[in-house]
């Protein structure tokens, strides 16, 4: 029994795991012909992907990967001091209590928290009538629907996600080697630069590659808060299965999507595996 | 505290401002005495709540999240259990390759897992429905709850099912008398999980649904006639729901550490 407890989880992904995107390989390699899937071998849709006329779908490509990257280095970029000042600033039996209270909005479902969003960044939303309160506009400004609006709200969340992944790697830091350095007469800002940061590029890694692998496959976030007026992959490929039903299309865009994470993966690894050494 | 604190703290309260921002506009906005979610705060009034829990096709939804919610997390707890269970003790020869194709779909789109599933599905004749999102929601928590019950899997508990097999227990007894009650909490931890990310999830089920939906998918079509006080009251009250089963996942985990 032991020796066969893991078969039946193997056998669920299997079946409803690998043989999904088996079919959706499959599929990407036939052609739609006046509205039918014709099942033989053609390139056909991943020719469309670099040849349509108006290059809409390479321009989705471009406008992800473009949002990802600013995301993901955004998120950085606010998530570290916080996580920093957690770990180090804070009073050991204060910091688990405020890492919760600091992640607590994590846990709303990201239909809401898109929706949230809108609602504080619409026209007569709160931060327009929180700015021309203060008189630092006149005119409401339109913040929805924009690629502003879809990065600020990727932001916070994957603000969250890197605070808990850098701060769990700061605190496995052994103080003892801040303090050798500072012994050794390191100053406060070579000891972070030489020692701090360095040691803690793991927890940075492993939460840029979720950011990274998470925001580029979302969906609901540019649609909500970004609009139609550019298209992220995600969308371009819920098009296709919305309004044409073009499932060997959608499947090649999917397939496109996840070469594009296997790479960041294959990238992200080769780092992981350097910072060990 | 000190001067030198001062920037640490105006970055930390301007960091949880910016954190907590859209959830307070959430809170706020779904006890607005008016048709907007929008300043002005016209005064507190519950009439949206009521409005929610009298709106038949919400409550249908609610009642398919849950349902949904708990038979997809306790087969993906199940299955990861006996999955972390099996790799943890008999040790395959291809055992890594085993736990990297049961931690593979964490590394996909639930959009394109989703669309692999309908399309399985349309030529399976399965077909759109509560026990298609079920299947797609177990497919995405499998490799949470195998992670989360495979690094709980230690030597000490293999001692004691040892000492059980010796006085004579077979798998199936050490198995529900030993390993299970040991590994209780972070059991429970894995399914609150697994019902939290559930609870909360869009693309599959709006890809496999056709007629009973779950919250997430209606909540969606609600949002398409605009801003409204109701979607407030009913992200406001799934929001409370996801902090309820955050906190329990923080009880047991803690527990589990206690226990150690």
């Amino acid at each position: 029994m032991k020796r066969w407890a893991y078969v039946p989880a193997l056998l669920w992904t299997a079946l409803f795991f690998i043989l999904p995107l088996s079919a959706m390989l499959a599929l990407s390699f036939t052609e739609r012909v006046a509205g039918r899937t014709v099942w033989s071998f053609s390139l056909a849709n991943y020719a469309a992907f670099f040849t349509r006329a108006d290059g809409a779908f390479v321009e989705a490509l471009l406008n992800s990967m473009e949002v990802t990257v600013a995301v993901t280095v955004l998120s950085i970029l606010v998530a570290y001091p916080l996580a920093y000042i957690l770990a180090y600033r804070v009073p050991a039996r204060w910091q688990r209590l405020l890492l919760v209270l600091v992640v607590l909005p994590f846990w709303t479902s990201y239909v809401i928290r898109s929706y949230s969003w809108l609602l504080v960044l619409s026209e007569n939303g709160t931060l327009n009538a929180a700015m021309t309160g203060l008189g630092l506009i006149d005119q409401p400004i339109g913040l929805g629907n924009t690629r502003g609006a879809t990065i600020l709200g990727f932001v916070h969340f994957f603000t969250m996600l890197l605070t808990l992944t850098i701060y769990a790697n700061l605190v496995q830091i052994k103080e003892s080697y801040r303090k050798a350095a500072a012994d050794l007469g390191a100053s406060a800002a070579q000891v972070f630069l030489r020692i701090t940061l360095p040691l803690s590029l793991p927890g940075v890694a492993v939460g840029a590659f979720l950011t990274f692998v998470l925001a580029i496959g979302d969906y609901i976030t540019p649609q909500i808060l970004g609009g139609s007026r550019e298209l992220l992959l995600p969308q371009a490929i819920m098009l296709q299965i919305g309004r044409q039903a073009d499932f060997p299309l959608a499947s090649a865009l999917s397939m496109i999507l996840m070469l594009v994470v296997t790479v960041a993966f294959l990238l992200f690894a080769r780092r992981l595996k350097m910072e060990r050494v | 505290m000190r001067l030198r604190d001062l920037p640490a703290i105006v970055y930390v309260i301007i960091a949880i401002g910016f954190i907590f921002l859209p959830v307070v506009v959430l809170v706020q906005f779904s006890f607005q005495d008016g048709i907007l979610p929008v300043p002005p705060f016209k005064g507190f009034s519950t009439q949206w709540y009521e409005r929610v829990f009298d709106n038949r096709r919400l409550m249908e939804a609610l009642w398919n999240s849950v349902l949904v919610g708990l038979l997809s997390s306790l087969v993906a707890t199940v299955l990861g259990f006996l999955a972390a269970y099996g790799l943890a003790r008999s040790r395959p020869r291809f055992a890594g390759a085993v736990q990297y194709l049961l931690m593979a779909p964490i590394t996909v789109s639930y959009l394109i897992i989703g669309m692999g599933l309908l399309i399985t599905f349309n030529m399976s004749g399965i077909g759109k429905s509560l026990l298609a999102i079920g299947i797609g929601h177990v497919v995405i928590n499998l490799p949470l709850t195998f992670a989360i019950l495979y690094s709980q899997m230690g030597e000490h508990q293999a001692n004691v099912e040892r000492a059980a097999h010796d006085l004579g227990a077979g798998d199936l007894q050490a198995l529900l008398l030993i390993t299970m009650p040991m590994l209780w909490p972070a059991l429970l931890a894995a399914f609150f999980i697994a019902f939290t990310l559930s609870w909360d999830e869009f693309v599959i089920a709006f890809l496999l649904s056709r007629f009973d939906v779950t919250l997430p998918v209606i909540i969606w079509s609600m949002l398409r006639s605009g801003l409204s006080p109701e979607l407030n009251a009913v992200g406001t009250l799934v929001f409370g729901v996801s902090i309820l089963l955050a906190l329990l996942v923080e009880f047991a985990l803690r527990r589990g550490r206690r226990t150690k």
